[in-house]
């Protein structure tokens, strides 16, 4: 029992936005395909359900061939991003709907139906509201009978489009503990979309990265969040310092760099881009130092420090009250020492530092 | 000390003369011909009313009005729904031609409908001469006068469907999808009640246009009383006839079915705009 992707493509006229995607889920699972917007996530999600259909590729789940099976067939679960609840049915009907749609035969009783609709509103913690219309609930607890309805049906595969996107801080964190215990006690293979990395990690049991169309990365929270696979990924994970480098016998190596804390890495000798976030370097107040303060605020908690060389220009964050923090004011100069990092070799490859050298525009003639 | 009340500044001026100049205008265009007309009714005093709209050929001409408005509407009802299901599902060359000729007869001077139809379908035209070989005459008959009621009140059920299908939320229709719904059961379960007030609000409103169409009728239907005359017309031959009574009381019979529809269009409205407000 398991989803199994096999190197899916799709194009929208003349832009892919799945370009090979291999992807395999297994029952009971709990997965979350980050990215950003226009990675492909969703598209790749639809297709699950039978609501889009790939170029090329095979859905197989439970090892049947799903691309042969209208998404009436699927039998999955399907929350989408704004609810779709239908609004001239009650919470009730709506709850409903799946298994009142059912061919005569196949169809429960009325009463079998009604227990069924007051055990799931129990269940999701809405039953005071069984008799509401959609346009009278809030978000959280359209969010709530929109689960309601993908469960009535015992769906094969749980699909969510960003569950959360539309709802605020407190009501998203509450909703995300409730959807978990909900996946633990239905224990149902559930896929959801997000482009919050807060909500993935939390959530799911594997994380799948994906970017412009391909998955860049799977894993769990430490892993992608230590050894992110592509620059794509560092950056997606908030490494906003893109530094040129230079690796020799595997060791980085740059000016005004400290790169002793950095383990050797198995890359071969020459230019590669070294990603790190603003809270992976110490600053290290060094009189010849390749880099000045430019801009030094606190939060309290947090030292936010502006280092510039002239021509790069970067963030760096540590905690206030650390030994390394004291001293460190507008003007002074240090060395930049990583604790931790990702390597990419290739400068090139890996586009460079966006360094904000402005070209004069040419004028257009007339 | 008293602190003068704060008066709050309105965001756009000029709110009493808007007002003022369009409440003129309404009452001035409006209401005050509808008032009239009911006052000159008034006039007639009950029993000399009874005595003109019981008159058999006001009767008749009752009759043929609403039986004829009322075949128009259940077609257009059905043909425009379809149509507006055409135009906004399916993308096709000429989509949007299709669309603008919707158009054509609301803006196209009824009495030009009404020859056109004449010419079109009398005895030697381009469909009379085949449908009459097949034993059917439109021309001077109900069923002219149907066909003409038809053209000029399509657009109402059109285009009273059309932006409410436009606005129905695709995702409505998947999601019933992946809750197992075949198409049928999608069509009456999710799209038809979602649509259903527009339709029938649409449907009404072009039974009451077609009450009261007049220009494109009396061309084809060749106005024998008892037989094809419509009450729009039988009011304007009292009038020519200088019966000024006469011509007020069919005018208010008209009148007040156009209430009724327009009344009933507007509560259909309401009721289905009841569950889409919160008021939890």
């Amino acid at each position: 029992m398991s989803i199994v992707i096999d190197n899916m493509t799709k194009s929208f006229g003349g832009t892919s936005v799945l370009r090979g995607i291999d992807l395999t889920v297994q029952t009971g699972e709990l997965v979350a395909l980050l990215g950003p917007s226009g990675s492909g996530k969703t598209t790749l999600l639809k297709i699950i359900a039978g609501l889009e259909w790939p170029n090329s590729g095979g859905l197989r789940v439970n090892e049947q061939d799903w691309l042969g099976l209208a998404a009436q067939d699927r039998r999955i679960g399907f929350v989408f991003q704004h609810y779709a609840l239908f609004p001239h049915m009650s919470v009730r009907d709506n709850i409903a709907f799946g298994l009142t749609v059912r061919p005569r035969a196949e169809r429960p009783g009325k009463s079998v139906i009604a227990a069924k609709v007051e055990e799931l509103l129990h269940f999701l913690q809405i039953a005071h509201l069984g008799d509401r219309y959609p346009a009278q609930l809030s978000g959280g607890q359209r969010q709530r009978v929109a689960l309601g309805r993908a469960l009535a049906i015992q769906p094969t595969v749980l699909l969510l489009d960003e569950p959360f996107g539309a709802l605020d801080a407190a009501v998203r964190r509450d909703l995300r503990a409730w959807l978990r215990s909900v996946h633990q006690e239905t224990g149902s293979t559930t896929i959801f979309v997000t482009h919050d990395q807060e909500e993935a990690f939390e959530l799911a049991d594997r994380v799948v990265v994906m970017g412009d169309g391909r998955i860049e990365q799977i894993g769990n929270a430490d892993q992608i969040h230590d050894h992110p696979a592509s620059p794509f990924v560092a950056r997606f994970m908030g490494a906003t310092i893109e530094l040129p480098v230079t690796i020799r016998a595997g060791r980085v190596e740059a000016l005004g760099l400290d790169a002793s804390r950095l383990p050797r890495r198995a890359l071969p000798d020459g230019p590669a881009t070294l990603f790190l976030r603003p809270d992976d370097v110490t600053p290290v107040a060094d009189a010849s130092g390749r880099f000045q303060i430019s801009r030094a605020a606190s939060n309290g908690a947090i030292l936010r420090l502006e280092l510039t060389d002239g021509t790069l220009s970067l963030p760096v964050d540590l905690p206030r009250r650390a030994p390394e923090a004291q001293g460190l004011t507008s003007g002074t100069r240090v060395t930049l020492r990583p604790e931790a990092g990702a390597i990419f070799s290739g400068g090139r490859d890996a586009p460079a530092p966006r360094t904000v050298t402005e070209f004069p525009r040419k004028e257009q003639s007339l | 000390m008293t602190a003068a009340a704060i008066k709050p500044k309105r965001v756009l001026p000029g709110f009493s003369l808007s007002l003022g100049v369009t409440l003129l205008y309404v009452a001035l265009i409006i209401l005050i011909p509808v008032i009239a007309l009911v006052l000159k009714g008034a006039e007639i005093g009950p029993a000399r009313f009874w005595e003109i709209i019981s008159a058999p050929r006001t009767l008749a001409a009752i009759r043929v009005t609403v039986t004829a408005a009322a075949v128009a509407t259940v077609f257009n009802a059905f043909y425009g729904l379809l149509m507006a299901w055409v135009l906004t599902r399916y993308d096709f060359p000429g989509r949007r031609i299709l669309d603008a000729l919707m158009d054509v007869p609301f803006a196209l001077p009824t009495a030009v409908a009404g020859i056109a139809l004449t010419a079109l379908y009398s005895a030697n035209g381009w469909f009379g001469a085949p449908l009459g070989l097949a034993g059917v005459e439109l021309v001077y008959t109900l069923g002219g006068v149907i066909l003409a009621m038809t053209f000029t009140s399509i657009p109402f059920v059109v285009r009273a469907i059309q932006p409410v299908l436009e606005d129905l939320d695709p995702a409505l229709e998947q999601a019933a999808m992946t809750l197992g719904a075949r198409p049928w059961a999608i069509f009456r379960r999710v799209v038809l009640p979602a649509i259903l007030p527009a339709w029938l609000s649409g449907s009404t409103i072009a039974f009451a246009r077609s009450l009261g169409e007049f220009g494109a009728v009396v061309f084809i239907a060749g106005n024998l009383p008892f037989k094809t005359e419509i009450a729009a017309l039988l009011a304007f031959i009292r009038l020519e006839e200088y019966d000024y009574q006469g011509a007020a009381a069919i005018a208010l019979v008209l009148l007040i079915f156009a209430l009724i529809l327009l009344a009933l269009s507007n509560w259909l409205q309401f009721r289905a705009a009841r569950h889409l407000e919160a008021k939890s």
